[in-house]
């Protein structure tokens, strides 16, 4: 008895001592992650990450608070709620694609299609569902589009991240894909994502302060000031590829959605704080 | 607003409206259009400087007033939307205009309050590049003013 | 079609806070399109707000405003279930108005 209560505790020492490192793991991968960006931030509480540069930069919020106040998605919210109740030409909507009738599942994206083998992100949801019941699909990156994804994030709002990467390896290799991506450097400026938004997160680049990577796509889609308009995460992928002197993919790209898989992730438990605002 | 094709980035688009302000061209940009909304002032919103602006919408020139919080923020954001508070324990506020003396206009907009309402405005302006941003507000038939610096710097993902 | 203008109006003990933001591209006349042409001016010019037949606020607004503009304001007096009647009026003479009540 006594020498298997010491065998136990030499096994718990062994494993958490981490004499020999653990095997990578997605989940390990995000208890990095996400230690990572707390220590690089204090004082910002956890569940803040999702507002970007706000959580990270005082001066900053502050102008965000003022246009909080009566934020400009408005109309896209509007916009996108009643689309979202209106129904299609053959009398279904966009309820009968999604659990939960397309409530308060926003937090769910994207996820591991076992079926068809690949990520699938809510803009291609929607767009699926559309096709399957007879409309033609909406064009990516604003316009409609962000407008039912704003309504859709809207009643997810404070809900935490809850990406599954369901036991299948091509989930993982997906998962590793968008991994791969985040941290590889290209273009002309040979930037990776993470040169920005984790090594210099928090930081000015000229005007802007570096969002970090954690959280960074829980408030999308956002009616950005500079684009005067609302931006999925495609306009966002698409624009800082452009940006950063490197070829932008076209939308839903698979390495897009990968990259979207890899960071939504790693941001499990961050609250919902889309649809957002952002300079 | 996509500015694609010769102007692809913030550089050049701030270049461009700088430099159709320097040739005069801002003034081509609003001649062929229907009238006025009544009321409107029109001429005061087409100056160039502060004063020119002023003295078309009042008139007279104002003094400096420490019962005027002028609430901006140190660095934009963003500069193509600013939020400017303008509140004042002043007595009898009339009028609160807000200029930018770096726009192409100066003027960019102008509040007239009835009596009863509060002297105190928000609202969210663009500013082309960094400049004082000045809060005149009109308290018993005189202009007190105030001003603040605001910095505006191109974003760094701008291209 | 669906109003331009959104307006949050909450009536206090002795007066009306006033929110509105009202959807226009507020286009100031200096930036140019994908094709190198200047997109003309299309802007707000005036902005009344009328609360039981007094305008309590008149905004006049240049090419400057941001897009999408907003104000916030307050007036004396006010009660729930009152009436604020917004208009704004453009530079090509294009014109919405929305009436609000009071919360």
């Amino acid at each position: 008895m006594k020498i298997r209560r010491l065998l136990l505790t030499a096994l718990a020492a062994c494993l958490l001592g981490g004499a020999a490192p653990a095997p990578a793991s997605p989940e390990a991968d995000r208890t990095a992650f996400q230690a990572f960006f707390k220590d690089r931030f204090p004082q910002t509480p956890f569940a803040d990450f999702g507002n970007g540069p706000y959580a990270v930069n005082a001066p900053m919020r502050k102008q965000w608070e003022e246009i909080m106040q009566f934020p400009p998605y408005d109309f896209a919210l509007d916009e996108g709620k009643t689309a979202f109740e209106t129904k299609f030409a053959n009398g279904k909507s966009y309820a009968d694609c999604f659990p939960s009738r397309g409530i308060g599942i926003r937090q769910t994206f994207p996820y591991f299609d076992t079926k068809t083998g690949e990520v699938v992100t809510l803009d291609l949801a929607i767009n699926r569902c559309r096709v399957a019941n007879g409309e033609a699909p909406l064009k990516y990156q604003t316009g409609m589009m962000a407008s039912i994804t704003a309504y859709m994030s809207e009643t997810s709002r404070g809900k935490p991240f809850a990406i599954e990467i369901p036991d299948d390896p091509r989930a993982r290799a997906a998962f590793e894909e968008g991994k791969k991506f985040f941290y590889s450097r290209r273009g002309q400026l040979n930037f990776s994502c993470a040169s920005c938004h984790a090594s210099s997160s928090g930081q000015r680049m000229r005007g802007d302060i570096l969002a970090p990577a954690l959280g960074i796509l829980a408030a999308f889609p956002i009616y950005r000031s500079d684009w005067g308009s609302m931006g999925t995460i495609d306009r966002r992928f698409t624009t800082c590829s452009s940006q950063m002197r490197a070829e932008p993919l076209p939308p839903q790209d698979i390495r897009y959605r990968n990259l979207e898989y890899f960071l939504s992730y790693m941001s499990n438990g961050v609250p919902i704080t889309g649809p957002g605002t952002r300079p | 607003m996509q500015t694609a094709g010769p102007f692809p980035n913030e550089t050049t688009r701030r270049a461009t409206l700088r430099l159709l302000g320097l040739l005069g061209l801002a003034g081509f940009a609003g001649t062929a259009h229907a009238a006025s909304a009544p009321g409107w002032p029109e001429d005061a919103f087409r100056q160039k400087t502060p004063d020119e602006a002023l003295k078309l919408l009042y008139g007279k020139s104002f003094e400096a007033s420490d019962k005027i919080t002028l609430d901006v923020p140190e660095i934009a954001e963003n500069g193509a939307v600013v939020p400017v508070a303008v509140s004042s324990s002043l007595p009898g506020v009339t009028r609160i205009s807000i200029l930018v003396p770096e726009n192409p206009y100066a003027l960019t907009a102008s509040y007239t309050l009835a009596e009863g309402t509060a002297a105190s405005v928000g609202c969210r302006l663009k500013m082309a590049k960094t400049s004082n941003v000045i809060a005149i507000v009109e308290s018993g038939g005189k202009l007190f003013g105030t001003s603040k610096e605001v910095k505006v710097t191109l974003g760094g993902c701008g291209g | 079609m669906a109003s331009t203008i959104r307006v949050r109006a909450q009536a206090g003990s002795t007066s009306t806070e006033v929110q509105a933001l009202i959807q226009h591209p507020m286009d100031s006349g200096f930036v140019k399109d994908s094709d190198g042409k200047l997109i003309p001016p299309h802007h707000i010019e005036t902005v009344t707000f009328v609360h039981g037949g007094k305008t309590v606020l008149t905004a006049n607004w240049g090419p400057a405003v941001s897009k999408d503009p907003y104000i916030k304001f307050s007036f004396a007096g006010g009660a729930k279930g009152d009436e604020l009647v917004v208009t704004w009026i453009d530079n090509l003479g294009k014109t919405d108005t929305l009436t609000a009540k009071l919360t």
